[in-house]
């Protein structure tokens, strides 16, 4: 399997606040990997990094070969990385037909990747002209997972997308994860429930304190789950 | 003369004020919404793009509306450029922070206002309006060229708003404005938008002078009026809002024209602040403004 992302003796600071040490991670192609570990520990500001929203203060990110750090945070989307930040973040004024249009504006993608990301999630089709801010929230998710696939990424992050979801887009979510792993597309899961994260993720990095103590396969931990007892005290 | 054909007048000239006052303060407006930055130095802009029109349509010389259109491209075009390095040695090199750009403007407006006095003197100097038809209605006569402000000014503001809603420019102007670190994760180079509304704000500014410079005068301090009233108009219109700007810009620019001919300048003043101060109370985002995220 070859590499999709590696990240190598990452340090990030927020001000004077350290919050990854060193941290390094290996995405390998077509996977999905999992962020696990305690609120604070440096998930979210793993995926930051990588987007350039946090400057990386040493240490690199390699996207297949090519250096991350350094680039403005405008031009990593266009490298080939996708972001489906925590809480959606859409832009809730704008129309689902204008959302998806500024995740084809980034890489230049045209009708033809707007229909596929549409025929993924068909309920947008019907929802083109409402204000995405009046979507229900797992209708919200999913028009925040189609405007970053509009970009075609090679790497897809994923922060926390099932968060505040019912059980039935729970589902959904998982489904469109396992069928972009199909596709080829290599992605990096922020997630915070035990369930989710068995039921869809190849390999799990515990991250703790801003680094990744253990990274595991998944069929390792169902066999063991001390893992995540030893780091999230649950499970 | 009788009461409608009064009113009429009063109207006519309060929606003269309305249309300057209007693109002036959406520049402002559009600057704050998008990069909430508080522009003082906005009335300077203003001031310069009154004071380049004069120096355009001088040396220019010929027929007036020559000069005038010539000022009408070339100063906004000036003015711009002003912003831009504006933006790029003071604004970015701040990163945006609200509180220091605030300071920085202040400091900015009087660099520009400083400048021009020694560039420029402190005398007041008029522009000739492109042409002098006057319109004859049965009452009264009326500027041809200050109905052509009014129409110059609607055109200029559908323009904008079909630019912000119907272009991928507008698109990406206004994803900076929702949520500029979400719009860098797609793509957008937001320093590059910063750069560019701080232009179009300063831009919009310079033609509303242009406009406002031949029924007026060109002087060093004209940009501290329009920049007070402007900011009448963002704060009762809501900050980043095209309509409400609009709005209140001919709220504000009839009820000056109206009631300072009916009654006295100084009584329409009392009532924008005290309209403001009751926005302020009431509805602090402003009339079509959304409250703070």
């Amino acid at each position: 399997m070859t590499d999709a992302l590696v990240i190598s003796g990452l340090d990030c600071f927020y001000g004077e606040v350290q919050v990854l040490y060193g941290l390094d991670l290996v995405l390998n192609k077509g996977e999905v990997l999992c962020l696990f570990g305690r609120n604070g520990a440096g998930k979210t500001t793993t995926l930051k990094a990588i987007m350039g929203l946090v400057p990386a203060n040493g240490g690199s990110i390699r996207l297949a070969g090519r250096e991350l750090t350094g680039l403005p945070a405008h031009e990593v989307p266009k490298a080939g990385v996708a972001y489906v930040p925590q809480g959606r973040r859409l832009f809730a004024e704008m129309t689902v037909a204008e959302n998806i249009e500024i995740g084809l504006m980034a890489r230049g993608k045209g009708k033809a990747t707007r229909e596929n990301v549409l025929d993924l999630f068909p309920l947008l089709r019907q929802r083109l002209r409402q204000r995405s801010g009046t979507l229900s929230g797992g209708e919200q998710q999913m028009l925040a997972m189609a405007r970053a696939l509009c970009l075609e990424p090679q790497v897809l992050l994923l922060d926390e997308p099932t968060e505040g979801l019912m059980p039935s887009m729970i589902a959904k979510i998982r489904e469109t994860v396992s069928k972009l792993r199909e596709l080829g597309v290599s992605t990096i899961l922020v997630e915070q429930r035990v369930d989710a994260v068995l039921s869809v993720a190849d390999r799990v990095s515990f991250i703790e304190n801003g680094r990744n103590r253990e990274t595991v396969d998944v069929d390792a931990l169902r066999a063991d789950p001390s893992a995540v007892r030893r780091y999230v005290g649950v499970g | 003369m009788h009461f409608g054909p009064h009113l009429l007048l009063a109207t006519l000239e309060g929606l003269v004020t309305s249309a300057v006052l209007a693109l002036t303060a959406l520049g402002l407006s559009l600057v704050f919404g998008v990069m909430r930055v508080v522009n003082v130095a906005h009335g300077e802009f203003f001031m310069l793009g009154a004071v380049l029109a004069w120096a355009i349509t001088s040396a220019i010389g010929g027929h007036p509306a020559l000069g005038f259109l010539a000022a009408l491209v070339i100063a906004p075009l000036i003015v711009g450029a002003v912003a831009v390095v504006a933006e790029r040695l003071v604004l970015r090199r701040l990163n945006y922070n609200p509180e220091a750009t605030i300071v920085a403007t202040i400091g900015m407006l009087y660099i520009i206002q400083q400048l021009a006095l020694t560039f420029y003197g402190p005398e007041a100097r008029p522009v000739e309006p492109p042409f002098s038809y006057r319109i004859l209605l049965p009452w009264f006569g009326y500027s041809g060229y200050k109905l052509s402000i009014i129409a110059a000014s609607a055109v200029l503001l559908i323009a904008t708003w079909l630019v912000l809603t119907r272009t991928k420019i507008g698109l990406i102007m206004r994803a900076t404005q929702y949520d500029s670190e979400t719009a860098q994760a797609f793509g957008i180079s937001v320093g590059r938008v910063y750069g560019g509304v701080f232009a179009l704000g300063a831009m919009l500014a310079a033609i509303a002078a242009v406009l406002i410079v031949p029924i007026s005068q060109a002087h060093y301090l004209m940009g501290q009026d329009p920049l007070l009233l402007s900011f009448i108009v963002v704060i009762i219109g809501g900050l980043g809002s095209l309509r409400g700007t609009v709005v209140a810009a001919v709220l504000i620019g009839l009820s000056d024209g109206i009631i300072s001919m009916f009654f006295s300048p100084t009584l329409a003043k009392i009532i924008a602040t005290l309209l403001v101060a009751m926005v302020l109370v009431f509805r602090p985002q402003g009339l079509f403004g959304t409250a703070s995220r």
